[in-house]
């Protein structure tokens, strides 16, 4: 069935304007639904796969395989007190998790799942990411200063520092994705990705260090192990979201899950080659490019994240500034710089 | 539904904007103005200047209006207080509000200042427009530009910077290059030692050994 029925339908019902709304609405649920389904199951997935490399099980009691655990989990969340300091700044408080969970919502507008398969196929949108992506920090900074904590400040300052620490090193490594596509457009870089090699033609290999240093920044963005400081428990007790409880304490979980995957997203579509196979185009079937192969290297990306939460400890806060600042932005600046003169040589590979 | 859309984000942005200074409290004044500057981008984006709206975003709500925030939240000022004098103080400033106002529209009504705008474009422009309006046919006032920033960095950076004398760093290159024996001795002991007099020589090896 030819997908553009339902927007002529829905046009033919309710006529131009109202249809697009209402058929913007629906890809908006078709969008969402499955990203806080993955998200839950994300939070049983870390807790399996930690368990099996600690040689435990993992929740194994709640259905078969421990598979209704993320239900158990939001039930009780919801059913929870929600606890507000009395002295913390009420509108505030209670805004801070929703501006967390929002923007890590609204940045997949923008990211293609297979050709024509995007809400919103717009020029910048790789701009558009980043801008949306940088404005989940204010949810950390103002749950920590509504709170009226100490501990949940020092968090707060915590990640305000690192969040713009390393949104600079992921812009950079955005600059090079964006010099060898020359386009803003997601589906244009992953279409220029493709070619008859499968996985030779991805950006992953010329651009393995911008790769290495977009991922680690995305960890450090979204604050997880090992750049977990923000709510590190041994020093800050649980950091910005200490005096939370509830639904709106879950609120900062599900924001957390859910940026991990849209990290892992932009990582499989930027230097992965989205859905593009990585075998020959010349394969039967392997070959050909695939929402299963975007879905496949979303999920081993999001492995990354739960493997390096369990092999690596806490950096400490002034090694996790050194990385960013003295390592991470000039790897950046001169991969930009050697990748620029390779442009222009007559061995460049993008024409 | 453009027009309406313009008159929502247009009556959000003018209300952000007078909250921004009639907010009590520094804080929540800076949130008003974080609204302001995405609701102008959202203005922006109705203009189909999607790039510079998407910079404005990147630019002052993902990174200047952070450290903003960051700096407002560590003050410790008693706004009430200086807004004391306020009624005191406000027919000078309404007196000198009055006279910039009619410089600037005698200024700006004059045929002089009368340069023509930017031409609008049928086209949207796009990033490659204006990558090449900057890198090819401004490239030397945007240069000049970018020289100008960082020389008021580095003149910043020149009057604020101390050097402190009891500030404790390491050498993490230094610290890399430990090596494990430089730290620990394992020592050989023998596990079938006779049960007699197993102190004395024991206890000489554990003098002996830590020498660094």
């Amino acid at each position: 069935m030819d997908i553009q029925l339902i927007p002529n339908f829905l046009n033919g019902l309710l006529g131009a304007e109202l249809g697009f709304v209402v058929w913007t609405l629906l890809k908006i649920v078709c969008i969402v639904a499955p990203i806080m389904g993955a998200v839950a199951y994300t939070t049983l997935a870390e807790r399996k796969v930690i368990g099996y490399m600690q040689i435990r099980i993992g929740p194994n009691r709640v259905g078969p395989f421990g598979l209704l655990q993320p239900v158990a989990d939001g039930i009780k969340l919801l059913l929870k007190e929600i606890i507000a300091p009395s002295a913390a700044s009420k509108g505030l408080y209670f805004l801070a998790p929703i501006w967390v969970l929002v923007p890590a919502l609204a940045a997949w507008a923008v990211v293609p799942f297979y050709p024509g398969f995007v809400l919103s196929d717009i020029n910048v949108g790789l701009l558009y990411v980043m801008a949306i992506t940088s404005m989940g920090v204010y949810g950390v900074i103002l749950a920590g200063w509504a709170s009226n904590s100490k501990y949940a400040f020092l968090g707060a300052m915590r990640a305000a520092a690192q969040v713009v620490s390393y949104e600079l090193a992921m812009g950079f490594a955005l600059v090079g994705v964006m010099m060898v596509s020359s386009s803003l457009n997601m589906t244009e870089i992953v279409n220029k990705q493709a070619g008859a090699f499968g996985l030779v033609s991805w950006n992953l290999i010329p651009l393995l260090p911008l790769f290495v240093v977009y991922f680690i920044s995305g960890v450090a963005e979204t604050n997880r192990a090992p750049f977990d400081v923000v709510e590190g428990e041994s020093e800050i007790v649980a950091g910005h979201m200490v005096e939370y409880s509830g639904m709106s304490f879950a609120l900062f979980f599900l924001a957390e899950y859910a940026n991990m995957i849209l990290i892992s997203a932009m990582t499989s579509i930027m230097f992965l080659g989205g859905w593009l196979s990585p075998f020959p185009a010349s394969w039967p079937v392997l070959g050909a490019p695939s929402f299963i192969w975007w879905v496949l290297k979303v999920a081993v990306m999001l492995f990354m994240f739960l493997w390096f939460r369990a092999t690596f400890p806490r950096y400490r806060y002034d090694q996790l500034m050194r990385l960013g600042w003295k390592i991470f932005i000039p790897v950046t600046l001169v991969w930009i710089i050697v990748v620029a003169a390779w442009m222009q040589t007559p061995f460049s590979i993008w024409n | 539904m453009t027009l309406a859309l313009f008159y929502i984000f247009a009556a959000v942005l003018v209300f952000g904007a007078l909250r921004v200074i009639t907010a009590k409290n520094p804080v929540h004044a800076v949130l008003w103005l974080i609204l302001s500057f995405f609701t102008s981008a959202c203005l922006w984006i109705l203009l189909k200047a999607e790039f510079l709206a998407v910079s404005l975003v990147v630019i002052y709500v993902g990174a200047v209006m952070v450290l903003f925030l960051f700096v407002v939240m560590m003050l410790d000022i008693n706004f009430e207080e200086l807004r004391k004098g306020f009624w005191k103080f406000f027919p000078v400033a309404a007196v000198v509000a009055a006279i910039m106002m009619v410089e600037m529209v005698l200024v700006l009504t004059n045929r002089y200042a009368q340069i023509p705008g930017a031409e609008l474009v049928e086209q949207a422009p796009t990033v490659q427009d204006l990558g090449r309006l900057i890198y090819i046919d401004y490239f030397l006032p945007f240069q000049l530009s970018a020289v100008l920033l960082l020389v008021g960095m580095i003149a910043a950076i020149g009057l604020t910077i101390r050097k402190r004398k009891n500030t404790k760093y390491q050498s993490p290159g230094e610290q890399i290059a430990v090596k494990a024996a430089d730290r620990v001795r394992v020592l050989k002991m023998a596990a079938d030692a006779p049960l007699e007099a197993p102190a004395a020589p024991a206890a000489d090896a554990g003098e002996q050994k830590p020498q660094a």
